[in-house]
This record gives structure tokens, C-alpha cells and sequence, in this order.
């Protein structure tokens, strides 16, 4: 039998159509399946009853009563093998001043780690006209709808069903478009000296709520050490957890809510200017 | 580092590596473009380059994935963009996107080249005839009737290589584009300009290597293929050029919030780089010097080494332009209230050493194809008796 140049096309094209076809399968349906659960809203009860995914995470920062101490930033560092140096971090404190002009500075020398005491306001801020200033922690939004999960090319990203961002370290491949896509800082490269607890380096970190603590009742460190109380966490689906009252109280904001990222960090005492 | 940013932004993410990668698929796109100018239009004044380009467009090809295999945290694991594709990530199509045009591309050069490989394998003996037969993969049949099937075959590929080449720059485009964390990437015009550039640059790039490979093998070139692409390229330049101009245009109009920072970084951070060599040496120059060789009836030669030298300025303006993208975007913190900085280092895997041999080996596997299968001779038509068929 003649072997033709068209019959060698047709079955060369044919085998490597067939082959992309049936790898991506499997995964396109799980995207499918995924999808079918409908909105991004409060998950449903039936979760609930699942026993440890449970509850639908919150976060609360009262940037009303932080003081810049920089105690949840150790904390956190201590906690999670976060490094120290070059400066990565999970957590950080932002300080804000506000001049009579209403132009805005920010600093947060080393992450807030130390607290502010190095650079008083007095000193940094000398012939500056205050209108006000304050302080800000930072974390990760565990954003309900993550931009960093939807671009990770090999889905080493993912969120739990208690709503919370987590990264599958040893699948991550390095490749950044995580950290491209989150429009909060959150996300960084773990150093080639890192040396965290799932010993994996030059992948991507961020912070996870302290996953490991929340799931045995605890609270993440940062909300554990804070001494005034301006970290706060919860179950958002519980109406008696501390979130839950606190949000019912207070008139709360999130950051850059127009990027429709919907946030899970919620900030009582926001201002304009704060990014 | 100015103003403030976020702490876990001290160094940028994409660096050097991931600026040439658009570059170098955008010359793919490009010259495949040209080829195709010939193959599907029927552009017959570029016949002279219409192989020469499909050569180029494979050797660019090839070297594509290197700097971002080199540059992921865990090159090991890169197989697992095969594997466990996520497909909500505009990235995770990449590999079957470059496989696809890869098998394109191969198959269009085989076919376009296939004659002559034959040729070859008849009028050689020894190892070469070895290397020539199995280029020819045991497809020996050189009867006109088999070569006007090869051209149906390659004008089919060229069709789908169009696409195929849009795809697989445009989607480079769109992989900045779908980042609404970034102002200064996040824009729906994003895969069209990467794509109005590429086809520049890769025409550009042609344009140059004709040139060259004509004073190097002591020929005269063909003129008026030299004419037709110098339009092309004014052509598509002007499309470019307006098209990246409007982006801006459209920002600095809306003036969202993030216009006070980016409008910082063209005129503080980048302006050399933006203003300097992406717009007027690399755009406004050029198709002031390709509009004046259009225009004047001046000697050839005059006309070659203007255009020769519009080209270059050409390639160096697109290589800005990816610069002021890639880099110019991660500069910015995603605060909006400060930036970062970045040099390349020299050394390193990163570094400007690493980024120029990756740059230049696709002339080395030009020059070894070429070498192989030159592109430049003539395609023979043989006239042979005509085998009974059973």
C-alpha cells in the first residue's frame, strides 16, 4: 500500500488534535463543574455541614485603633518562617499622613516590623502641616473572586471552600503572573535562602490566615498578638462571631472595590487616598 | 525606589528575559506574515523573500520558549504547563499555542522546501545524502503534478499560519492586557498593538537580513521586493504608531486616577526609552526616511541603505517598546503612589549576556537552516517524463 503525503497529514494533524483534546479534557470539565456552582456569593449551607471547611472566613481591620506597634508583623514573620531579609512579607502596617493640602504620604519602613518610632512623625514629617494621620495593616484580601487564581497557568493557586487563597508550593512553576495580577501586593517569590515549612523556595508565597491555625479553632497570629484589638477574625456566615458584629455595626470599606476583586479584608475608619 | 510601594514590590517580577520573549515572538509573527504576503495574496514582488522569511520565522520560533523556561522559578516543573493546564489563565494555552504553530510552520518549510531537498538527496552521496533523504521523509515524489499538491498544501498552511501567527502574538498582548492590577497594561488594545508592532518588526527584521545576506553572498538584491517591503513596513508602522499613540491619548483624555502615575512614568521614569526611541527614532524618524524613499526617485543603493537603515531604527524602536511595557508596567507600584526601579544586571541568568546570546542564536539556527536548505535558489521546475501511474 502507498503511504501518501496527504495520508501522512491527515493522520499526523488528526493524532496531535486528538492528543491536546483528550489531555484537556479532564481539566475542562473540572472548570466546568467548578463554574456550575454558581456565583461567587456566601457559599450555601450545605457546606456547613462539611466538618472542616465549615465556615466562611472574614477578616477586620480597625484602622481607627491600630497604633503602628508592628507586633502582628513579627508575629506573623515568627509564625510562618516569613523572611526576614531580603524584606518579604505576609502582613504588613502602612502609615498615612494627610497634609492640610490633602496630599498624602505613606511609608512603612521595614514592612512596620519595628513599629514607627525610628522615624517619629515629628522628625520625618517636620515642617509638614498635618491634617491627620493613621495607620493601616495590610494582608492578603483572600479576594472572593481572586484575580491571582484565575491567571495561574498550572492552577497551583486555589481557594478553599472557607473561602481562604492558598498555593500549592510544590506544584507552583515561579512563573509570576500571580504576582502581576494581584492589585493588592500580597503575593511574592520566596528567596533562594527561604526557609519555610514547606521547604520549597524561588515559589510563590503569601499569607494564608495562618490555614493551619484557623482550622484548629485558633486565630491567625497577627489578630493574636495585636494589643488593641484592630485585627479582628471570624466567621462571616456566623451572626455571633465578632466579624459579623462588628460589620452589622459599623459602616465598613474594602480596598480598590472597583477592580470587582470582592475583598474579604474589611476596614472600618477608610479614607480617601488609601491603596 | 520614589514615593512609596508596597513592601513585597522591592524587585520586579518580569525582567529582561520576559521583555525579549514578546520581541522574539513578534519577529515570529511577523516574518511569517511576509511570507504569507506572497503564499496567500499572491504579492509576487516579494517572491525573493517569501522562503527566505519562512526560515526566519522557524529559526525565531524555535528559541521563543527559552527565556521563559529560563526564567520561571522552577524550570523543572515547566512541563506542568502540558500537564495540569488551568484553562481560566490567559498563559496556560501557551505551550499548545506554540506547538500548534511550530507544526505549522515545519510543515510549511517542508513543503516549501521539499524540491529541493529531493534535488539534493539525488545529486548527493554519502552522509549527505543520508541527511537529505530523511529530510525528505521518505516523500521522494518530485512530479509537477506533486508540486502543485506541495503549493495548494502551502498556501492552505499560510492561510492557517495567519491566525495561527495572530494567535500566538496577539495572545501574548492579551496575556498583559487581562491584568486590571496594572494601569499601565490593562487595556483592551493591548493584543492589537503587540500585534501592528510584531508584523513591524518582523518586516523590519526581513528587510535587514536581506541586506545583509545579499552583501554577504555578493548578489544583487531584488529592488523592487526591497520596494514592496518598505511600504509594508511604513504601512503597518503608521498603523502601529496610531494605534499606540491612541492608548495614550485615551488615558491621558479619561484621566482615571491612575493617569497621575502613569503620566510620572512616561515623562519621569521612561521618557527617553518612550518618548526618545519607542516614538521618534524608532516610529516618527523611520516613516519620515521610509515616506521620503517612497516618494523620490533616488539610485537604488540610496534607497537600500536609507531603508536599510529606517529597518534598523525600526527594531530598535519595537525592543523599546516592549521595554516600556514589560518594564515600565512593573515599575509602577500597584499603590499608585510610588516606584521601583530596575537595571539590568550583566551577568547572571538574567542578565544582558543571557538575553543577547538568547537574541542572537536564532541567526545561528537561521544561518545553519539556511546553510541547509538555501532559500534563495531559485525554485527549478523539472521537467520529468511522466511515470505510468498503476
Amino acid at each position: 500500500m502507498k503511504y501518501s503525503r496527504r495520508d501522512f497529514l491527515k493522520t499526523a494533524g488528526g493524532g496531535i488534535l486528538g492528543g491536546i483534546a483528550v489531555l484537556n479534557l479532564p481539566p475542562l470539565l473540572k472548570d466546568i463543574t467548578k463554574r456550575n456552582r454558581g456565583p461567587s456569593s456566601l457559599p450555601t449551607v450545605s457546606y456547613a455541614e462539611r466538618s472542616l471547611e465549615k465556615s466562611y472566613w472574614g477578616f477586620v481591620c480597625d484602622n481607627e485603633k491600630c497604633i503602628g506597634c508592628g507586633k502582628c508583623v513579627v508575629a506573623c514573620k515568627r509564625e510562618n518562617n516569613v523572611p526576614w531579609e531580603p524584606e518579604y512579607n505576609r502582613t504588613w502596617v502602612e502609615r498615612y499622613v494627610i497634609n492640610e493640602d490633602r496630599e498624602v504620604f505613606i511609608d512603612s519602613p521595614n514592612a512596620g516590623r519595628d513599629g514607627f518610632k525610628a522615624e517619629p512623625m515629628n522628625i520625618k514629617y517636620k515642617n509638614l502641616a498635618v491634617w491627620k494621620s493613621f495607620f493601616v495593616p495590610k494582608l492578603c484580601n483572600q479576594c472572593e473572586n481572586p484575580p491571582c487564581v484565575t491567571v495561574c497557568p498550572v492552577g497551583a493557586t486555589y481557594t478553599t471552600e472557607d473561602g481562604v487563597v492558598l498555593v500549592d508550593q510544590k506544584h507552583c512553576i515561579g512563573c509570576r503572573y500571580c504576582v502581576q495580577a494581584c492589585p493588592y501586593g500580597a503575593r511574592y517569590v520566596l528567596p533562594e535562602s527561604a526557609e519555610t515549612h514547606f521547604g520549597q523556595v524561588k515559589v510563590v508565597d503569601k499569607c494564608t490566615w495562618c490555614y493551619h491555625r484557623i482550622h484548629k479553632g485558633l486565630v491567625p497570629a497577627c489578630v493574636e498578638v495585636c494589643p488593641v484589638g484592630a485585627r479582628l477574625f471570624g466567621d462571616l456566615r456566623d451572626p455571633k462571631s465578632q466579624v459579623s458584629k462588628v460589620l452589622k455595626e459599623k459602616r465598613s470599606y474594602v480596598l480598590k472595590p472597583d477592580l470587582g476583586t470582592e475583598p474579604k479584608v474589611y476596614y472600618i475608619g477608610f479614607e480617601k487616598g488609601v491603596q | 525606589m520614589d514615593g512609596f510601594i508596597y513592601p513585597n514590590e522591592g524587585a520586579i517580577q518580569w525582567d529582561l528575559l520576559i521583555t525579549i520573549y514578546p520581541y522574539i515572538t513578534g519577529l515570529v509573527a511577523g516574518a511569517f506574515v511576509v511570507s504569507s504576503l506572497y503564499h496567500v495574496f499572491g504579492l509576487k514582488a516579494l517572491k525573493p523573500v517569501a522562503r527566505f522569511s519562512l526560515l526566519t520565522a522557524l529559526s525565531f520560533l524555535l528559541v521563543s520558549p527559552l527565556p521563559l523556561v529560563i526564567h520561571l522559578g522552577r524550570p523543572e516543573r515547566a512541563a506542568e504547563m502540558f500537564l495540569t493546564p488551568n484553562l481560566t489563565s490567559a498563559m496556560s494555552g501557551f505551550g499548545y499555542i506554540w506547538l500548534l504553530y511550530l507544526l505549522i510552520v515545519l510543515l510549511e518549510v517542508w513543503l516549501a522546501f521539499r524540491t529541493d531537498i529531493v534535488r539534493y538527496a539525488n545529486a548527493s552521496d554519502g552522509i549527505k545524502k543520508t541527511v537529505y533523504s530523511l529530510l525528505a521523509l521518505g516523500v521522494l515524489d518530485i512530479t509537477e503534478e506533486s508540486i502543485l499538491v506541495d503549493k495548494r498544501l502551502i498556501k492552505i498552511l499560510a492561510f492557517i499560519g495567519i491566525p495561527g501567527a495572530f494567535l500566538l502574538h496577539g495572545y501574548v498582548g492579551f496575556i498583559f492586557g487581562a491584568v486590571k492590577a496594572n494601569p499601565w497594561w490593562s487595556t483592551p488594545l493591548m493584543p492589537i498593538i503587540f500585534l501592528t508592532s510584531a508584523i513591524v518588526s518582523g518586516i523590519a527584521l526581513l528587510l535587514v537580513m536581506y541586506v545583509v545576506v545579499s552583501k554577504i553572498r555578493k548578489v544583487t538584491l531584488d529592488h523592487s521586493c526591497l520596494r514592496s517591503l518598505t511600504l509594508w513596513l511604513g504601512g503597518f508602522l503608521s498603523l502601529s504608531v496610531l494605534l499606540e499613540g491612541l492608548e495614550v491619548f485615551s488615558m491621558l483624555y479619561e484621566s482615571e486616577e491612575s493617569w497621575g502615575i502613569l503620566s510620572k512614568l512616561i515623562t519621569e521614569k521612561i521618557p527617553i526609552g518612550y518618548f526618545g526611541i519607542q516614538f521618534l527614532a524608532g516610529s516618527v524618524l523611520p516613516l519620515f526616511v521610509l515616506g521620503v524613499v517612497a516618494i523620490y526617485k533616488w539610485p537604488d543603493q540610496v534607497k537600500m541603505v536609507l531603508a536599510f537603515m529606517a529597518a534598523l531604527l525600526v527594531m530598535v524602536g519595537v525592543f523599546a517598546m516592549r521595554w516600556n511595557v514589560v518594564i515600565g508596567g512593573q515599575l509602577i507600584s500597584k499603590s499608585l503612589s510610588g516606584f521601583t526601579s530596575y537595571t539590568p544586571p550583566l551577568l547572571g541568568e538574567a542578565g544582558i549576556v543571557v538575553a543577547a546570546v538568547i537574541v542572537l542564536l536564532p541567526f545561528l539556527i537561521f544561518a545553519v537552516l539556511s546553510h541547509l536548505i538555501p532559500p534563495w535558489q531559485e525554485e527549478v521546475k523539472l521537467r520529468e517524463p511522466k511515470r505510468l501511474s498503476f
